[in-house]
């Protein structure tokens, strides 16, 4: 194997190795909110510095790799990677902005059960390993999938800013509860939306198509 | 409340557009300045290129990849019938610029030269003629004495390929007295002197130093305003820098020919995405 | 035998006897190259002694002397080389450098290579014979010797000679020159004529001067043809007098005067062809890269 094809390699599995850290914090950051456990979610904040060495490591890579001037199914593979490591990077920071909110929702007690945000997470997980496997597998169909699904997550996370919204006008003790969980809300939809883009651009790397902003989005809060 | 001026797309008059097409054929309003169709070449025995047929668009440059010994030098000498240099060769197929058959029975080798210029790999103004005799050369020995069309031809041939600035002091230094690259950009004025229609380049960059290369692309980039140009290099990241249409070929067989865009980006066919991506050749 | 043993390094009196080997061949070749140019300075050595003295001003202007007087020259023996030679060069020069031109640029390989064989054979010809065909050929229709005789006789002899000189040279043009020419789209012919040879013209005029430098000194196909002639020659049709003949005339004669004009006319034509290949050399310089 040339030293080239090698590099491309590296390229790839360091983006597996990013991906499989990224998924794993956002669904330790949701155990930690749902179990309240201050450790776990403390323990996430602490390894999402290694998502961001990733992060520089892909760009590094695909930097040089852009150097030697690739063509076809490398080139789009090298741009392709340095966008996903850019949305699997910010994954990493809203299972840290959870972490974080779960820690702060630790001070008090639990305001009700939690039903529509591990729905929620549930979702965008499962869009984020969609949009990887993928990737992995040399599946675009597959990809495609994932970019509806987006749609549904967008309509639960309104759906749960309303509900907290109303929640808090009538109980104002609750408001800095119900703010936080508007904001993990908020981060989970984001989340869906980095897996969307990383399915767009898996869709590009393997039919050579650009999907994006094709579709239209349903409005976000 | 200001108003917020709404951000208004790129002006698409701006840029010099190429008209959308579909890979591999010029699109109808594109007159395809050659025309070729199943056109065979022997030389001796051995058969150098395979039934190609291709539609090579006017006023664009085209670039010809492929492995060595894939056929695409002596594709494009085909084009202006300089193969025949060789004894012994022999072509099948038809090959038509504009319309005019260029192997007919009845037409001259040197008139179809006269309309198909070409550059070599290794220049070659001639050593024993200063840079004005060089370039206008052509067109004195055709016969051509006024010296008021020779003098107003030497200037626009030399700014043509951006050499009018360098030498116009010096036009009756030797020839051979210039750089690599300014000599090779003499001999892209001697071609452009007879006004070709076509001009033929076969890896005029490949004995230059990256400077003078990137001269020379520039140069190809304002030729293709006027002229049709057809470029056969190995290199194909200028390929992709210099050229419209891109045409692989491999064992003497056009294997893919399409817009430059896709064919460095998403190649239809896997061989090409193969020699492209730099496993083979 | 152990690895240690043998070293790749040279020993001392390895090295010792490689430089005395070394300073022993460089002597033997410097000897052999004095040795080569032994014959050249002992040739010009005796001609300017023997000769110098006889240059003078009547060498050069006067006819020779009735058999028996002293005194007198070979002005016209000198005129007459130097007629001899501008006729040889009329009939030799078109016809070598276009035969060369012919085998460089058309023809066939094979018949090419028959041609090429011929003008080699031509060369070996012996001088000799050349006179006597020539004079079978032009002297005994004409009943009388001629200089035109001895012209053709010495154009002959050039022409294989310019060929081969002016073919090689113009092969030496690389192919690219002709290939930029021919998609300029200009004619073959004037491809050849004003490109290639052009540029080819040096090497071709150093043929020109070597084949005449050579066929200067040639005496026997004269004695057939020209004759040599004690006085000035005012019709080409009849005897010339030339250098060659006249030092020969002169060489086997009883006369010591005579003897000593030969040596001068020999120093004379020595000269000539001396200043020839000077000629040749300072032409054959690259002055530009």
């Amino acid at each position: 194997m040339t030293h080239y094809a090698e590099e491309l390699d590296r390229l790839k599995e360091s983006l597996l190795a990013m991906a499989s850290h990224a998924e794993s914090a956002v669904a330790r950051s949701i155990r930690a909110l749902v179990e309240r456990d201050d450790v776990l979610a403390r323990q996430v904040e602490q390894e999402d510095n290694a998502l961001d060495q990733y992060e520089i490591e892909v760009d590094d890579t695909a930097i040089h790799l852009l150097a030697k001037a690739p063509l076809a199914t490398d080139l789009r593979l090298t741009a392709v990677a340095m966008k996903i490591s850019a949305n699997l990077e910010r994954v990493g920071d809203c299972a840290v902005t959870i972490a974080r909110r779960a820690v702060d929702l630790n001070t008090e007690p639990q305001l009700k059960p939690y039903v529509d945000i591990p729905r929620m997470a549930a979702m965008s997980i499962e869009m984020l390993r969609d949009a990887i496997s993928a990737f992995i597998n040399r599946e675009p169909a597959k990809a495609r999938a994932v970019v509806p699904r987006d749609a549904d997550v967008d309509n639960l996370n309104r759906q749960l800013h309303r509900e907290l919204a109303s929640y808090m006008v009538e109980r104002p003790p609750t408001i800095s509860r119900c703010l936080h969980l508007m904001v993990i809300s908020k981060s989970l939809e984001r989340i869906a939306d980095h897996a969307t883009n990383i399915a767009e651009e898996v869709v590009y790397l393997y039919e050579a198509v650009d999907i994006r902003h094709t579709a239209p989005k349903a409005n976000e809060v | 409340m200001p108003e917020v001026q709404s951000i208004r797309p790129p002006e698409a008059a701006t840029r010099p557009s190429v008209p959308a097409a579909a890979p591999g054929v010029p699109s109808p309003e594109e007159t395809p300045a050659f025309d070729i169709r199943d056109f065979s070449l022997w030389y001796g025995p051995r058969q150098a290129l395979q039934a190609v047929t291709i539609r090579i668009p006017a006023k664009r440059v085209t670039a010809i990849i492929g492995p060595s010994g894939c056929g695409k030098s002596t594709f494009l000498r085909a084009l202006n019938r300089m193969h025949e240099v060789t004894p012994g060769t022999r072509i099948q197929g038809q090959l038509r610029l504009f319309g005019d058959d260029l192997y007919a029975a009845t037409v001259d080798p040197a008139a179809v030269r006269r309309r198909v210029g070409m550059v070599f790999q290794k220049s070659n103004p001639f050593p024993t003629m200063s840079i004005e005799e060089n370039v206008l050369v052509g067109l004195r020995l055709n016969g051509i004495r006024d010296r008021a069309f020779l003098q107003r031809r030497l200037e626009e041939s030399l700014k043509l390929s951006a050499l009018w600035d360098e030498v116009k002091d010096h036009l009756k230094r030797p020839g051979i007295s210039l750089s690599g690259g300014q000599q090779q950009r003499l001999c892209i004025a001697r071609a452009l002197a007879v006004q070709p229609e076509v001009l033929l380049m076969d890896e005029p960059c490949s004995a230059l130093d990256p400077i003078a290369t990137a001269k020379i692309e520039e140069l190809i980039q304002q030729l293709r305003l006027q002229y049709t140009v057809v470029i056969v290099t190995h290199n194909m990241q200028q390929a992709a820098r210099c050229s419209d249409r891109t045409a692989f070929f491999y064992m003497g067989t056009l294997i893919e020919f399409s817009d430059t865009r896709t064919l460095f980006t998403n190649p239809a066919n896997p061989q090409t995405e193969a020699y492209v991506s730099g496993r083979f050749g | 035998m152990p690895a240690a043993a043998i070293s790749l390094r040279p020993s001392e009196v390895q090295q010792g006897w490689r430089r005395w080997k070394s300073r022993l061949i460089t002597c033997a070749m410097g000897l052999s190259a004095a040795v080569v140019m032994t014959p050249l300075f002992l040739v010009l050595y005796f001609l300017i002694r023997e000769g110098a003295s006889s240059l003078d001003w009547n060498f050069f202007t006067q006819l020779p002397k009735p058999t028996g007087e002293t005194g007198g020259g070979m002005a016209n023996a000198i005129v007459g080389t130097i007629t001899l030679l501008a006729m040889a060069a009329v009939i030799g020069v078109p016809i070598g450098v276009m035969g060369g031109i012919y085998l460089a640029e058309y023809g066939s390989e094979r018949g090419n290579d028959g041609l090429r064989f011929a003008a080699d054979v031509l060369n070996g010809v012996p001088s000799i014979v050349w006179g006597m065909v020539i004079y079978v050929i032009l002297v005994t229709p004409f009943k009388t010797f001629s200089a035109y005789a001895g012209g053709v006789a010495l154009g002959l002899m050039m022409i294989p000679l310019i060929m081969r000189t002016t073919e090689e040279v113009l092969l030496l043009i690389p192919q690219s020159y002709r290939e930029a020419a021919l998609a300029l789209g200009i004619a073959r012919w004037k491809i050849i004529l004003v490109i290639v040879v052009k540029a080819a013209m040096k090497g071709i005029v150093t043929g020109i001067l070597i084949a005449l430098a050579r066929v200067a000194g040639e005496t026997a196909p004269l004695l057939f043809t020209a004759l040599g002639n004690n006085f000035w020659n005012h019709n080409l049709k009849e005897p010339i007098a030339a250098l060659p003949l006249q030092i020969f005339a002169y060489a086997i004669s009883p006369y010591d005067d005579w003897h000593r004009q030969a040596w001068a006319g020999a120093l004379v034509l020595m000269l000539l062809i001396l200043g020839t290949n000077i000629c040749v050399r300072l032409l054959s310089r690259d002055r530009r890269i």
